[in-house]
């Protein structure tokens, strides 16, 4: 059968409100975060065209103007216009978070394999480190790492990155503990499957479906440290346009009332947090059908 | 020996290596990663022999074994050394600024359980409906605001446009120093002295830190307490209890908020983390002079064994905090052994 454009579009829509009705309201939390985020992703993308403004431009208007007119969220002290740093600023924390959460969950993922494969000595070990550095406050080991290494990009995606780690080792090992007794894993091994085999034809692709959630909750989660690291003055050169050091120096301007230079930065952030997390989290609670009996 | 004393003495066995490992983890990250805290400190243009100077002063140029030995013998003896600018021993420096930060997240925490719990439970009682729905939602927005961010609206909302509470500082200028000379909480202080005025003053600096930290950590207690509640509320004696007529709020907020609460009360002992570094954050935010803000400083100015001690210090407090609800949650729930 074949369908015409616009009968496959009404289909297509039709299940997806469909799924809104079988889902209730996890499903929009899920389609609320998607399209935050993917706005966000594309303002990153295409920040020459959007910004009218180039970030660094210290001449584009009067200083410290309100927002309106030619500058939509107004200007800064030194005559930068907020919007275009709003626009640029995307791309410097959209790519710190999800550096860091990549770094992170390929060496979690592969810890965690490992350590609940192998057992013994060595993961009892792990564990204790890995349980140790979990309890810690992670904003804290990142502001030591971000001090030790100074200030930069991949420093700072270093830093943020590894606070992380036990988040998924934690997970994997679990998981893989308990994978690791099932019946086709026991079966892979009857018929002489060597061990990194059963560990990466047979559990990894079983353990990996459950990260998918940690990731985005932990990009989500790398978007708050990153800003935070910047806000305090550690993460980056003052050459790099960045939300969280915007905020950080329109944080002076407060007492006398130019609420638009923290205003427009921290909503962002929190923005861009909101739609990471509902993302998680409507992919969470889809997943797990054990929840949505709540 | 009975039950209880045994898991306690377990419990108290598994913090020490806990300790040890971040103590190492602590060690590792500032003396061994890149980075020479001596050069930095000079700038980058001191000649050579200054540099090794110094560093042989601060015994930096040992074998890293030997320096880890005394870095841990250092702590055994809760001595964090001096601070490399200030004539000053880092523990002093600690003892001065710990009150301000351990005043400011235990008012953090009371209004969190507050809102967390009151809504978590409300959440549940009413599952499904548009007051659950909006209730969650402000658990997972609230959850995304920056702590700091939250901090500097707050402070333009009630600080700048309506003026009427202060942004920064734990005192006003017309409160005396020498109030708060006893133990170094404010609101302990001031009532110890009978001085109202003061107490009222250091009370009104608090509302606004205290509430930053408070709405952004109570959405993970709305969602825990909801979660714990569904499940408490689905249980025989529930079902039982409504069956014999007791009232229904009686039985949501006193038997089955009762019975959710334990599994919360392990949830605190976690969120400490969380906690400590909201409480950085907003204390920059704030100008509040505790852990957060000494921290900081410190970095600016290199000040390594500064820096080193007030890391200890935070490790120190979420192992014991952890360990001391792992207690109080042994003591409440009986089913809880090794």
């Amino acid at each position: 059968m074949l369908y015409s454009p616009a009968e496959a579009m009404a289909k297509a829509f039709s299940r997806f409100t469909g799924m809104g009705k079988k889902y209730g309201i996890e499903w929009w939390i899920l389609v609320v975060g998607a399209i935050i985020v993917l706005a966000i992703i594309s303002m990153a993308l295409f920040a020459g065209s959007i910004a009218p403004f180039n970030p660094h431009n210290q001449n584009t208007g009067p200083q410290l103007a309100p927002p309106g007119g030619e500058h939509l969220m107004g200007t800064d002290n030194l005559q930068r216009d907020v919007w275009s740093r709003i626009v640029y600023g995307s791309q410097t924390i959209l790519r710190v978070a999800v550096l860091a959460a990549i770094i992170s969950s390929v060496f979690g993922i592969t810890l965690g394999l490992i350590s609940g494969f192998s057992g013994g000595f060595f993961d009892r070990v792990l564990s204790l480190i890995m349980d140790s550095v979990y309890s810690f406050p992670g904003l804290i080991l990142a502001i030591a790492f971000a001090a030790m290494l100074g200030p930069g990009v991949i420093n700072v995606t270093l830093a943020v990155a590894v606070i992380y780690i036990p988040t998924y080792f934690r997970l994997v090992r679990g998981q893989t503990l308990a994978i690791k007794e099932e019946l086709y894993v026991e079966a892979a091994r009857a018929i002489g499957a060597s061990g990194s085999t059963i560990l990466w034809r047979y559990i990894f692709p079983n353990v990996i479906a459950t990260t998918v959630v940690v990731f985005t909750l932990n990009v989500a989660d790398a978007i708050m440290i990153e800003a935070a690291l910047t806000y305090l003055g550690l993460g980056l050169p003052p050459s790099i346009v960045d939300w969280g050091m915007d905020l950080a120096m329109g944080k002076r301007f407060l007492p006398s009332g130019q609420w638009w230079l923290i205003t427009f930065p921290g909503a962002m952030i929190s923005l861009l947090a909101l739609g990471f997390t509902m993302l998680g989290e409507g992919f969470a609670e889809i997943l797990n059908p054990r929840l949505l009996e709540r | 020996m009975g039950n209880l004393t045994r898991y306690v003495i377990t419990r108290i066995l598994l913090t020490i290596p806990m300790v040890f490992i971040l103590l190492s983890i602590v060690f590792v990250v500032l003396r061994i990663m890149p980075g020479d805290p001596v050069s930095s400190m000079l700038g980058g243009h001191a000649p050579e022999s200054v540099i090794e100077q110094k560093k042989e002063e601060l015994g930096l140029n040992r074998p890293i074994a030997i320096q880890y030995l005394d870095y841990l013998w250092q702590i055994c003896r809760l001595d964090l050394g001096e601070s490399m600018v200030f004539k000053q021993r880092v523990t002093k420096a600690i003892i001065e600024k710990l009150p301000a930060t351990i005043e400011l997240t235990a008012f953090g925490m009371i209004i969190t359980l507050f809102l967390g719990i009151l809504m978590g439970a409300y959440a549940a009682d009413k599952r499904r409906s548009a007051q659950d729905n909006l209730i969650r939602l402000y658990g997972i927005v609230i959850f995304c605001i920056p702590v700091y961010w939250l901090g500097l609206m707050l402070q333009l909302g009630f600080g700048v446009w309506l003026d009427i509470l202060p942004i920064a500082g734990r005192t006003g200028p017309r409160v005396l120093a020498s109030t708060f000379e006893k133990t170094g909480f404010y609101v302990l202080d001031t009532i110890l002295a009978k001085d109202f005025f003061a107490l009222g003053d250091v009370l009104i600096h608090l509302v606004l830190p205290s509430f930053t930290l408070g709405l952004v950590l109570s959405g993970i207690f709305v969602r825990l307490t909801r979660a714990n509640m569904l499940d408490v509320l689905r249980a025989d004696y529930i079902v039982a209890a409504e069956a014999r007529g007791i009232q229904h709020r009686k039985i949501v907020y006193k038997y089955a908020l009762k019975n959710a609460f334990i599994p919360i009360l392990t949830m605190m002992g976690l969120q400490i983390a969380l906690l400590m570094a909201g409480a950085i954050l907003t204390e920059t935010t704030f100008s509040w002079p505790g852990m957060g803000r000494l921290l900081l400083e410190r970095i600016y100015l290199r000040d390594y064994p500064t820096l080193q001690g007030v890391i200890i210090v935070f490790a120190l407090i979420v192992a014991t905090v952890s360990l001391i609800v792992d207690i109080i949650y042994a003591i409440v729930d009986p089913r809880v052994r090794y």
